[in-house]
């Protein structure tokens, strides 16, 4: 056993199939003296890697979790340890039948080929033991396979190892993380210390422990995923190796069933939700089996084993066939199903990789190692990062719940608006009695409660008759109303009350503020005061690693305004790039303050009728921020719009928000001013503007160019990723961002049917379309256009296809609808000139 | 032919044991629960036989009430239904726990009438009294064999084989009889899943049975020095020679 060294360039703490990956590409990648640790023995250290079934299915409805499989995927098949077996989604139900055109559409969208819909007899072809009368069909992935991941784990380490940079020490056990001034300082071991700036958890169940000896929290929780192994199968009597036969995934029951060798392995997601802490978790040496194998609970398996009878009775319900070994293996979740990935916003240098599981470890390795190196993964990573979380998000209550909600869905038909049902009612805008009065629906936004529509504004749909399109299919139905529609053009007649609590609000402050907010953004932030200025934040490769909005305050005092999905992650971005000598302080206002949107032809008459200050054009114009009266409540107000309408976003303590809501309230009434909810502000009003969102269109992987958002000048002042956007400007760009309409949509059934996003743009001729960086073309947002009469799509087309009238087509559950390039760049579809805007 | 097995409820150790604050109990927190590799036997003697010679398996445990999945597992192998007596304290002296168990035998064998076999594990697998088999059939008034390797029903009798210094020991007894059995009688099977979701519809006859006042008193529990440890691996395939050649030496086989 190697003796610990007094220094490392990095501690990587657990050896399982990700802190091996993490080790061994932080090595690749050019780091030297890393360190690599388990408190257990080698191969198999005992975490959840040591029990995982190992098959991996390559399709998922989230890109970026579908890039880091396809890329662990490659990395197992380059170390020799995958076996392609193909894998078989079965559905037993007409829902699960869409659902799995939904996935033929999530295939095509992130390049994932070959995949088919196959019928019951084509299962029963593939899988003889299958009964296939009670299955309707399948989704059926060849390249689907089985990976033996310890011994990835070990092939990656032990090139580390060869390659000099590695040191690797078990049956070593972490009992203290130093921290220093909110940095990583040193590692405490059971067989001594080493010094280290940079700490990486890669403990699986374990992480929120170890991440709490720095002080810093990984917000996951241990949960049980019962698996039993039957045989001896006598059809698998002659198996040659670990499997042979596709892997089927029993989607509409939650579980699974694979060859093992000899024998099936049945795997559930059914069973109740069993969460623990890691402190449950025993030591090695006190565990029967492994630390993370518990003991079977026989009960919760019970319809399981009626359903896996049902789909295979072949094999089991074979007397013969026996139950060798059943386990409660331990596995991570987390709140929101993503991993936990990125350095902690709580402790410099001390990074995570957590809540990952075999199918994506590898690649998550890699992601992980590169922005620990480069600053940035080549793999957008915002869904993962471990600073998205809000506070609330952190507790163990909510991790909890949400964990708990989740589980049952791993294989569910989750919609994409979807809402979760617990722990809600976290965050409460100061005038959210006042919505609930109107009848909002609410959905969630950084555990903010915040309207979508209002079901007292039913009767703007008489009044916009036909203006409204109604949807009757069920799938577009669900967590929409016809009502945001109505939202829209009452807001576009008159005008719209929109709440903004969600969004997130930092101050940057002090003498070297200016240089803070310079550094972090493209767009010229030396601007005078009473500025308000949108920008893109981008990545050190010049993708977009936000979008937001800076007002400039004073000439120390910068303002940010960041929607809630990435307000944390946003938040830590800039405290990171803050100056070392202290110069500028990074202030959180997002509780302190709330914002109301006013925006419409009638939002001026509304707010000169609230204020006697000056909100003429003249007096106000676009672009300016400054602080004016409304009654008794001195509000914050910035003349910018995200709907493509004249007015203003009012920022006001939160004490007086209702106040303020109040009084707009009724100022407005005699100008016919509706509660407007975010399906107006995030979607309808936003795309006929052609605005881009962060997460939809606006990624690390595209670029300022290509999303169409390049200034005429680049600033003179240095900003990250400003050597790159300069390189971005004298190319061709890949891909374009264009706004498309949909011609017809009209299904085969007559039924009219509505894209929600993520669906793949192909040609007329169903060809999907690649640029020259191998991306896909997909529909990065979806919604309506109500003032423009159509279905809004947009998508980053190749050159070729980025041209105006260019005929396209997307695949949208499982069939395909005439679509039209209508804007090619960021020209709004409505009202280009912007009139209205600077009305 | 009527076939009764006794089993007990016993924590599955399959790593370091650790005693309870009061060492008068092992923490079982992190532990699962099973029988003993010899009442595994005994069950799988008992549905062999009912499957040969046809009539009625039953399992007997007496322990608390989570002893119901001891019952379930015996009940998927094949066992046709259950008696539990339910108990609330942690530990029924041999005495008391045979006394109840005789009490359960009467009335069963006075509805069913008699068991031609009534197996045990030799010993139990955490307590290792090495007492209840022997204290019911001397109760009941049966001959009994321990330490069995060899079960076979022989007309009315049975013939049973212990191992021994060089061979085996083999008596031939009239039944009914209590036998208590070793690992290594048979090789159980594993429950087929078949097997398992009829377990849970068998019946289980569950009664609290009166204790009979305590003469063993247990002091305190003491983990034997050496236990838990592990096996170790010193590495795969040629390159672990070394390892394996410097333990060797290490030893002192080398």
């Amino acid at each position: 056993m190697s003796n610990l060294p007094a220094h490392a360039r990095a501690v990587v703490i657990g050896c399982g199939i990700v802190g091996n990956s993490v080790a061994y590409h932080l090595c690749r990648l050019g780091w030297r003296d890393v360190v690599l640790l388990d408190k257990g023995p080698l191969p198999n250290p005992g975490g959840s890697t040591g029990h995982a079934s190992n098959f991996i299915y390559l399709v998922d409805h989230s890109k970026e979790m579908t890039a880091l499989t396809v890329e662990s995927v490659n990395q197992y098949k380059e170390m020799g340890v995958f076996t392609q077996s193909g894998g078989i989604e079965v559905a037993r139900t007409k829902e699960r039948m869409h659902e799995l055109t939904r996935r033929m559409s999530s295939a095509a969208s992130w390049g994932i080929e070959p995949v088919s819909l196959i019928t019951p007899a084509k299962v029963k072809d593939l899988v003889p033991f299958i009964d296939e009368s009670i299955i309707l069909g399948g989704f059926y992935t060849p390249g689907v396979g089985v990976v033996d991941s310890l011994r990835a784990g070990t092939i990656m380490r032990e090139r580390a190892e060869a390659s000099g940079a590695l040191q690797v020490v078990a049956k070593t056990e972490v009992v203290a993380i130093d921290v220093e001034r909110g940095r990583v300082r040193c590692v405490r071991t059971t067989a001594g210390e080493i010094e280290a700036d940079t700490v990486v958890i890669t403990c699986g169940v374990w992480s929120p422990r170890v991440a709490r000896m720095a002080g810093a929290r990984i917000p996951l929780t241990p949960a049980v995923h019962q698996m039993i192994d039957v045989g001896p199968v006598p059809r698998f009597a002659g198996a040659k190796g670990d499997i042979e036969v596709p892997i089927v995934r029993d989607m509409d029951t939650n579980m699974y069933e694979r060859q093992a060798g000899g024998d099936l392995e049945i795997g559930s997601y059914a069973h109740r939700p069993i969460l623990y802490d890691p402190e449950d978790i025993p030591p090695i040496e006190r565990a029967a089996l492994s630390p993370t194998e518990f003991p079977f609970t026989q009960p919760d398996f019970e319809v399981q084993m009626q359903h896996a009878l049902e789909l295979m009775p072949e094999i089991v319900g074979d007397e013969k066939v026996g139950v060798k070994y059943a386990i409660n293996g331990i596995l991570s979740l987390t709140s929101d199903g993503m991993p936990v990935l990125g350095e902690s916003p709580d402790v410099r240098g001390l990074w995570s990789a957590a809540a990952v599981w075999v199918k994506e470890g590898p690649g998550t390795g890699k992601a992980l190692a590169e922005w620990m190196v480069h600053g940035e993964s080549e793999i957008d990573l915002h869904s993962s990062d471990i600073a998205r979380f809000h506070e609330h998000q952190r507790t163990r209550a909510h991790v909890r719940a949400r964990a708990a909600e989740g589980f049952n869905k791993t294989y569910g038909i989750v919609h994409p608006s979807e809402q979760w049902a617990s722990n809600r009612n976290v965050r409460l805008a100061p005038f959210h009695d006042r919505e609930r009065e109107l009848g909002a629906t609410f959905f969630e936004a950084a555990g903010w409660e915040r309207p979508m529509w209002y079901e007292s504004n039913g009767p703007l749909l008489d009044e916009f008759g036909d203006r409204v399109t109604r949807r009757t299919a069920e799938w577009e139905s669900r967590w929409w109303s016809p009502i945001i529609n109505a939202e829209h053009l009452a807001m576009r007649e008159r005008a719209g009350l929109f709440d903004l609590s969600a969004f997130t609000i930092f101050d940057i402050q002090g003498p070297g503020a200016l240089g803070a907010v310079q550094e972090v953004t493209l767009r010229q932030m030396d601007v005078p005061a009473g500025r308000n200025v949108y920008t893109p934040v981008l990545s050190h490769n010049g993708g977009f690693k936000s979008d937001l909005t800076v007002m400039r305050l004073g000439d120390e005092h910068f303002r940010v305004v960041t929607g809630g999905a990435a307000g944390m992650s946003d938040k830590k971005w800039f405290a990171d790039h803050l100056p070392a000598d202290g110069s500028a302080q990074l202030f959180d206002l997002t509780t302190a303050m709330t914002t109301v949107g006013l925006w419409g032809p009638r939002a001026r008459d509304i707010l000169m009728s609230a204020t006697s200050d000056d909100v003429s054009d003249e007096g106000f114009k676009f672009g300016a921020c400054r602080t004016i009266d409304i009654g008794t409540v001195r509000v914050l107000a910035s003349r910018i719009s995200y709907v493509g309408d004249l007015g203003w976003e009012l920022y006001v303590s939160i004490d007086q928000g209702l106040k303020l809501w109040d009084m707009l309230w009724e100022a407005g009434r005699p100008f016919g001013l509706a509660a407007c909810g975010i399906g107006v502000y995030g979607t309808t009003g936003r795309l006929e503007k052609c605005y881009r969102a962060h997460g939809n269109e606006l990624e690390t992987e595209y670029n300022v160019v290509e999303a169409g958002m390049q200034a005429p000048r680049v600033k003179a002042e240095d900003f990250v990723g400003k050597e790159a956007h300069l390189r971005h400007r004298e190319e061709e760009p890949a891909a374009v961002l264009c706004t498309l309409t949909v011609d017809d949509h009209k299904s085969k059934s007559g039924e009219k049917r509505y894209m929600l996003g993520r669906e793949p743009v192909l040609t007329r001729n169903g060809a999907a379309i690649t640029d020259r960086h191998g991306r896909r073309s997909y529909v990065t947002s979806a919604g309506a256009g109500p003032s423009v009469g159509k279905h809004i799509l947009m998508s980053y087309l190749p050159p070729e296809q980025a041209v105006l009238g260019t005929k396209l087509a997307v695949q949208y559950m499982g069939e395909r609808y005439p679509v039209t390039v209508a804007v090619v760049g960021s020209t709004p579809l409505f009202d280009p000139e912007n009139t209205r805007i600077r009305s | 032919m009527r076939v009764l097995v006794c089993v007990k409820r016993v924590p599955f150790t399959g790593g370091k044991m650790v005693l309870a604050p009061d060492s008068m109990a092992l923490e079982t927190r992190h532990l699962g629960f099973t029988i003993s590799p010899h009442e595994e036997c005994g069950v799988e003697a008992a549905v062999r036989l009912v499957e040969v010679n046809t009539g009625e398996s039953v399992v007997l445990t007496l322990g608390p009430p989570e002893a119901i999945e001891q019952l379930r597992d015996a009940m998927a192998l094949g066992i046709d239904r259950a008696i539990h007596l339910q108990t609330e304290s942690a530990e029924w002296d041999p005495e008391a726990t045979a006394a109840a168990i005789v009490d359960a035998i009467g009335a069963d064998e006075a509805a069913s009438g008699p068991f031609d076999l009534i197996f045990f594990g030799n010993e139990s697998a955490d307590s290792g009294g090495y007492q209840v088999g022997l204290l019911v059939a001397r109760a009941l008034g049966r001959p009994a064999v321990t330490g069995l390797k060899g079960v076979k029903v022989e007309g009315g009798s049975v013939r049973c084989e212990q191992e021994a210094d060089g061979g085996r020991d083999v008596y031939v007894v009239p039944m009914p009889a209590v036998l208590t059995v070793k690992e290594g009688l048979n090789l159980p099977r594993y429950p087929s899943v078949p097997g398992r979701m009829r377990a849970g519809r068998k019946p289980v006859a569950t009664s609290a049975p009166t204790q009979a006042p305590a003469r063993l008193e247990m002091v305190r529990l003491v983990v034997p020095p050496g236990q838990g440890r592990r096996a170790e691996v010193l590495g795969s395939g040629a390159s672990a020679a070394p390892a394996v050649v410097e333990m060797m030496r290490k030893i002192g086989v080398a």
